[in-house]
C-alpha cells in the first residue's frame, strides 16, 4: 500500500453559519501502479479528498499515511520527498499554467525546485526527453503556452507532473475542459504513462464513463460519505447500493437503441 | 421562394414533417478588434427543422454551434448575418429590429448553459417567469397565473409558494427549470437549448431531459439541442446535424448516424467516446485539434485530421449532398468518379 487514507474528516467554514462537514469519516487506500478514480456530483467531496491528498489542506479528523511519512504532521526533508513523489495534474490547463513562462521553464521547474537535475543543460534534456514521451515536440520548448490547444497544454501539464518521477498523479478532472475529440488523446496518455511508469493515478472526475475505462478501482462519494468502494467489475457490473446504481444508470448511453431502453427502464423504475 | 443556388435537396432529410425553420446559406461574420476585419466563424449553413422535431448539433469549440444557433434569434449584435432564415413563412433575417424583438420569447425561445448568470437574484422566480408576457401587456394576474402554470408543468413542486422565492434558494436542476419555464411561458413553436445540462450532475441532466422530452411532445414543440455530448444526442434526439470549422458536415437520423456514421469526423467521434456500459483497451483518439476559426485549413477542413483522406481532400472543399437518407459532406461520398468540380 503505497499512501492509506483513515476515516479523515474535513469542515469547511461557512460563517455565520455553523461550519459544514464535507467529508464523514472517509477511509480508503492507494496501492503502488494502480488507477483509482473517485466520483460522485458536484458537492460529494471528490476534490476535498484530492486536496487533502496532496496535503493541500488538513483534515481535521483521522490520518493520511504516504509511504511511511504522516501527511498531515510532515515537515522539512519527509515533506519535500511527498511533495515530489505527489503530483497533480488540474483541470484547466488554460488556468494552470503560467503564460510568461515558456514550456521549458514551465515542465522544467519542478527540476529546479527539487534539484534534481544540477545543471541547465541537464535540465534541458530531461524536459525534451519527457516531451517527447507525452507526444509534445521537443522544438517547441521555447516557445509559450498562449499557441497551444486546450489538449496541447494539458500534454504540458502532465509532462510538468511527470518530470519529476512521481508515485502517484492526482488529476482532478483532467478533460472536462478539453473537447470531445482530444479528450481521448489525453485519457489515452494517462493510461500509457500509468503501465509505462507504474504510477499510481487518482482520477477525480464526474463522468463515469471516463472512470470506467481509466480506473481499476472505484470509490463512490455522496455527501462527503463513501458509498460503496470496489473494483471495476464490482462497480459497474454488479454495484450494490442504491445510490450507485441511480448514478450509473443516469449516465447516456452515445447510442441510440441502447440509450432508450436504458431510459425507458429507469423511467418504469422510477414510475414503480 | 427559395433563392436560386444549386445547393442540394434538404426533403432528403427531414420527409415526414412540415419545416418549421428552413436555414438557408447562413454565414456569421464576427469583428475582430475595432480594425473593420472580421472573421466567418459560420460558413454557409443549411438545414430545415420540422414541426416538433428535435435536432441536435453538435460541434466543438470554435466549430460555430452556437453562433448558428444564436444567428436564428439574432442574439449578436456584433455578428454580420448572410442568407435566409425562414421561420414559418418570414425570412427573420430581414425584420427589424422591433418586430424580431416581438418573435423572441413567442416564437423563438432559447434557454443556455449556465442558469444562475441567467436569473436575475434580486428579482423572484414568479415575476421573472411573468416577465415575458408582462412585457406583451398582459395583466399582473394573468400573467402570475400562467407562470404558475408553466412551472407547474416543468414539476416544480409547491410552485404556488415557490413564486415568491428568489434563485438563491433553488438548486442548480430547479433553477434550470425555472429558465426552462421563462422560455416556455410564451408558448413557442422552437426551443432553441444551448448546452442546457452541460453544468448538471448527471442524475439532474437527466430529469431535465426527461423533462424536455415530455414538454416537446405534448406542446409539439421544436427543439434545436445544442450539444458536444454524445449520449445526450442519442437519448434525445431524433436527428443530429455535425458542426466542423463553421460547416454541417453531416445530418442524418439519429439511428442511422450512430448505426453507420458516414463522416470521418462522425466516425472519429462515436469511437472517442468511453462507454459506460463497454469495456474498450484503448480508445480510439482522433489526432490534432480542432482548427481555430482563424487558422482553419484549405479544402476539406477536417483533411490534416482524417485517416481517410486522398489526393482531393486538401485542394477541394466537400459539399454537404445527399446519401442516402442523410447529408455528408466528405469526398469519399461525392461521387468523384463524376466531375463535380462545377457543383
Amino acid at each position: 500500500m503505497l499512501m492509506s487514507i483513515d476515516s479523515i474528516s474535513k469542515s469547511y467554514n461557512a460563517f455565520p453559519n455553523p461550519p459544514a462537514k464535507v467529508l464523514h469519516d472517509v477511509t480508503l487506500n492507494i496501492d503502488a501502479g494502480e488507477a483509482i478514480g473517485l466520483v460522485g456530483e458536484s458537492g460529494s467531496g471528490k476534490s476535498t479528498i484530492a486536496k487533502c491528498m496532496l496535503a493541500l489542506i488538513k483534515p481535521e479528523d483521522g490520518a493520511i499515511t504516504y509511504d511511511g511519512i504522516d501527511v498531515i504532521h510532515a515537515k522539512g526533508e519527509e515533506l519535500r520527498r511527498f511533495r515530489r513523489e505527489v503530483q497533480m495534474v488540474f483541470q484547466d490547463p488554460y488556468g494552470s499554467l503560467n503564460p510568461r513562462m515558456t514550456v521549458e521553464e514551465l515542465i522544467g521547474e519542478g527540476l529546479l525546485i527539487h534539484k534534481l537535475e544540477p545543471t541547465a543543460a541537464a535540465r534541458r534534456k530531461r524536459v525534451a526527453e519527457i516531451m517527447d514521451m507525452v507526444g509534445l515536440n521537443p522544438n517547441d520548448m521555447d516557445r509559450y503556452t498562449r499557441s497551444f490547444s486546450g489538449g496541447q497544454r494539458q500534454r504540458i501539464a502532465i509532462a510538468r507532473a511527470l518530470v519529476i518521477r512521481p508515485r502517484i498523479l492526482v488529476c482532478d478532472e483532467p478533460v472536462a475542459a478539453l473537447d470531445v475529440s482530444v479528450q481521448a488523446q489525453v485519457i489515452n496518455l494517462l493510461q500509457d504513462m500509468q503501465k509505462k511508469l507504474n504510477l499510481a493515478i487518482v482520477f477525480v472526475a464526474h463522468d463515469l464513463a471516463v472512470v470506467r475505462h481509466l480506473c481499476e478501482k472505484i470509490v463512490v462519494l455522496h455527501k462527503g460519505k463513501v458509498v460503496e468502494q470496489g473494483s471495476r467489475d464490482e462497480i459497474f457490473g454488479n454495484p450494490r447500493m442504491p445510490y450507485t446504481q441511480s448514478l450509473l444508470a443516469a449516465v447516456p448511453v452515445p447510442d441510440p437503441v441502447a440509450g432508450r431502453a436504458r431510459r425507458a427502464a429507469r423511467r418504469l423504475e422510477t414510475a414503480n | 421562394m427559395r433563392t436560386v443556388h444549386p445547393m442540394p435537396d434538404q426533403s432528403t432529410v427531414t420527409p415526414l414533417r412540415p419545416p418549421l425553420v428552413t436555414v438557408d446559406k447562413l454565414t456569421v461574420d464576427m469583428p475582430l478588434g475595432r480594425s473593420g476585419a472580421s472573421v466567418r466563424i459560420v460558413d454557409g449553413v443549411d438545414f430545415s427543422i420540422g414541426v416538433g422535431e428535435r435536432v441536435a448539433l453538435v460541434g466543438e469549440s470554435g466549430s460555430g454551434k452556437s453562433l448558428t444557433a444564436r444567428a436564428l434569434m439574432r442574439l449578436d449584435r456584433l455578428a454580420r448575418l448572410s442568407g435566409r432564415v425562414d421561420f414559418d413563412g418570414t425570412d427573420l433575417l430581414k425584420l427589424s429590429d422591433r418586430d424580431m424583438g416581438r418573435l423572441r420569447g413567442s416564437s423563438i425561445a432559447m434557454v443556455f448553459q449556465d442558469p444562475m448568470s441567467f436569473l436575475d437574484p434580486l428579482m423572484t422566480i414568479g415575476d421573472q417567469v411573468a416577465e415575458t408576457l408582462r412585457i406583451r401587456g398582459i395583466g399582473k394576474a394573468e400573467a402570475r397565473k400562467r407562470a404558475l402554470a408553466v412551472l407547474d408543468e416543468l414539476g416544480v413542486d409547491r410552485a404556488a409558494q415557490r413564486l415568491d422565492a428568489y434563485p438563491h434558494e433553488f438548486s442548480g436542476g430547479m433553477r434550470q427549470r425555472v429558465v426552462l419555464a421563462m422560455a416556455l411561458v410564451g408558448e413557442p413553436r422552437l426551443l432553441i437549448a444551448d448546452e442546457p445540462t452541460t453544468a448538471l450532475d448527471v442524475r439532474v441532466q437527466d430529469q431535465v431531459l426527461d423533462l424536455l422530452d415530455d414538454v416537446s411532445t405534448r406542446r409539439g414543440l421544436a427543439v434545436l439541442f445544442i450539444t458536444h455530448d454524445l449520449g445526450v444526442v442519442a437519448g434525445f434526439a431524433e436527428r443530429v446535424m455535425v458542426m466542423y470549422s463553421g460547416r454541417i458536415v453531416e445530418d442524418g437520423e439519429v439511428a442511422s448516424v450512430f448505426a453507420k456514421p458516414s463522416h470521418p469526423y462522425t466516425q472519429g467521434l462515436i469511437k472517442a467516446v468511453p462507454r459506460i456500459d463497454q469495456d474498450l483497451n484503448t480508445l480510439y483518439a482522433i489526432p490534432g485539434a480542432p482548427p481555430p476559426p482563424l487558422a482553419r485549413p484549405g479544402g476539406c477542413p477536417f483533411h490534416p485530421r482524417c485517416d481517410q483522406r486522398f489526393e482531393r481532400c486538401d485542394k477541394d472543399l466537400p459539399m454537404l449532398l445527399p446519401v442516402g437518407l442523410s447529408r455528408v459532406a466528405c469526398h469519399l461520398h461525392d461521387g468523384h468518379q463524376h466531375d463535380r468540380k462545377g457543383a
